[in-house]
């Protein structure tokens, strides 16, 4: 039996002392198993039991515990001034399970965080209604609710490899603007029978009162009908203002632009209003110069989280893991190549598997020290199956932006080196 | 009584409604049309929502000037922000340069959007007239309309954009053929 561990995380720096070094390991998921001389051999050098801190009003994380988002921009625009970012990305290489933390929930907002008192909170529904109505915070939340655990998406996610692939990338880069959160609400359905919806109003324009007054319209199938909500509890507690407090739209599966956050108005009508974000920014310029529209729903997508980019591995035993997540429903299969997509093996899939919401995968894996490409692919209940990044391309082009959902592929070189690559 | 009643009760008592309202009382209150048109900014591509007032593109020069320029640059590019001129013909190239001009299908996608979060510090702090007048000069700066031209509600959803044809929806959400199977 060995005490070394198999994956090792190495640090951007290259400069970064041999203690900043152990540091960042302890950091991650692999920090029990780190094996420096410094640490305990025997037992013998395990520290003594003793009485501990005092208990506080809420639990903060280990002062061995390092893990956060990274604030970014556009593709390509990293390690920029926070003033500057756009976004904010989940750090997937140091999370397990299926749930993302509240905190590292991915955050994108348009015009900042605005500080909303919930007692000055009010949401507006009208339009194509019967009765027109004001909603508070204590309203909404003295109606029956639910609870659904769903993944929420950028349209951005992925977008750092569409044209070209950075060797220097984890997966918090590549595929950190998706998470998994338990959002509870009241349910749009629920609403639409208080307002009395004309039955000839097809679509809604959803509002925000941030600065930007980000404003989606989305139409008004069975299914949205039937599953957005609007939510006021995150995991459990009021939502963080970075997510929408106090109340947020949730529409499970589809584009995260249209998850309206600060939510204070639904007005419906019966055509789309063609606002700024559904014409001149989420869509999708397509090769001949065309721009698809109206793509609204996230496809069926998966990454390996371990080992991913920037990662270091030794021969051995590797646990492979990832995430996968599908905007049709609930992912049915994930296939692992380590043979640079020559031949797929199916992974293990962690239970409960939720209509969309993000799934944990793994699969055993014995590396035998010669460079190779690892890769994941992902089929839904619905026969999708997630694309090579061949196919996509040729399908998408390269000046597409968003909805980038092509295979993940990781090269190991001889050292064990873990790279971001595009096939 | 029933769970049902219980809320309905709830809703009644907190509400301070007296007399049995109709069960859409029972949570919220009623909006009263005032209070709508306060919020009610939306424009559709049909130029409904467009609200009264005018103005020019010589007049928006001087608007844009003072508001605009600071991030979109002195004439629509060349900015720390978007690029709002130019860039037309380049959408099948390698490098695609996205503007007013060369990729929004409606004008009026740019009066509501100017009106609504724009300028980026303080949003909504432009007057209906000065709204009409940067997006006039904006169109101008793309040659959309005259250097001289005037906008208003009734002008303003007649432009035809350059990329009004550049959108393909996608086959599940087409707003054309979405609701008509019914």
């Amino acid at each position: 039996m060995t005490f070394k561990t198999p994956i090792e995380m190495l640090s951007r720096s290259a400069n970064m002392s041999r203690r900043g070094f152990v540091g960042g390991l302890s950091a991650g998921i692999l920090g029990a198993a780190a094996t420096e001389a410094a640490h305990a051999e025997s037992l013998a050098d395990v520290p003594d039991r003793g009485p501990g801190a005092e208990l506080g009003a809420h639990s903060e994380r280990s002062r061995f515990v390092k893990i956060d988002r990274i604030p970014e921009a556009t593709p390509g625009k990293r390690n920029i001034d926070p003033g500057d970012a756009i976004n904010s990305k989940t750090p997937h290489q140091k999370l397990v399970g299926n749930i993302t933390p509240t905190d590292l929930h991915y955050e994108r907002s348009h015009s900042g965080v605005p500080d909303i008192d919930p007692a000055q909170h009010r949401l507006l529904i009208h339009g194509m209604v019967r009765k027109p109505l004001v909603f508070s915070v204590d309203d909404l939340k003295r109606m029956p609710s639910i609870s659904r655990v769903v993944f929420i998406e950028c349209t951005g996610n992925g977008w750092e490899n569409w044209k070209k692939a950075d060797p220097e990338l984890t997966v918090q880069n590549t595929h950190g603007l998706v998470s998994t959160n338990e959002w509870t609400g009241v349910p749009l359905k629920f609403l639409i029978d208080q307002v009395a919806k004309d039955r000839d109003s097809t679509w809604m324009l959803a509002e925000g009162g941030d600065g930007a007054g980000v404003d989606r319209s989305i139409p008004l199938t069975d299914e949205i009908v039937n599953e957005a909500f609007i939510a006021y509890g995150q995991n459990g507690e009021p939502l963080r203002p970075a997510h929408g407090f106090p109340m947020r739209l949730v529409m499970p599966g589809f584009e995260g632009n249209l998850n309206i956050k600060w939510l204070r108005r639904l007005k419906f009508g019966n055509a789309p209003w063609m606002t700024r974000w559904e014409t001149a920014r989420y869509t999708q310029l397509l090769a001949d110069g065309k721009a698809r529209q109206f793509q609204l729903r996230m496809d069926t997508n998966s990454v390996i989280t371990r080992p991913s980019g920037m990662m270091q591995i030794q021969p051995g035993y590797i646990s492979i893991s990832g995430l996968a997540w599908s905007g049709h429903g609930k992912i049915a299969k994930v296939e692992i190549s380590t043979d640079g997509a020559k031949t797929w093996q199916q992974a293990q899939l962690s239970l409960p598997v939720l209509p969309k919401a993000q799934v944990r995968f793994q699969m055993d894996w014995a590396w035998d020290g010669k460079p190779t490409t690892i890769v994941s692919r992902s089929i839904d209940e619905q026969g999708n199956v997630q694309p090579d990044r061949k196919s996509f391309i040729a399908a998408m082009g390269t000046n597409a932006l968003f909805h980038y959902n092509a295979q993940q592929s990781w090269s190991i070189d001889e050292a064990g080196r873990v790279r971001n690559v595009l096939a | 009584m029933s769970s049902h009643s219980k809320l309905l009760l709830a809703g009644i008592l907190a509400t301070g409604l007296l007399a049995a309202p109709a069960l859409a009382f029972d949570f919220g209150r009623p909006a009263a049309p005032d209070e709508i048109k306060l919020w009610d900014i939306d424009v559709g591509p049909d130029g409904k929502g467009l609200p009264d007032g005018s103005g020019t593109a010589t007049q928006g020069k001087q608007v844009f000037a003072d508001n605009c320029a600071a991030c979109h640059g002195e004439n629509g590019q060349g900015g720390i922000k978007d690029r709002l001129v130019g860039g037309q013909g380049t959408l099948a190239s390698n490098t695609p340069v996205k503007t007013v001009g060369s990729f929004w299908p409606y004008a009026t996608t740019l009066f509501d959007y100017v009106h609504r979060a724009m300028p980026y510090p303080t949003p909504g702090s432009l007057s209906t007239d000065e709204t009409y007048a940067v997006t006039a000069y904006i169109l101008s700066l793309n040659g959309i309309v005259p250097a001289d031209g005037k906008l208003d509600k009734d002008s303003l959803p007649k432009i035809r954009m350059p990329n009004r044809d550049g959108f393909v929806p996608d086959p599940e959400f087409d707003p054309a053929k979405l609701f008509h199977k019914r």
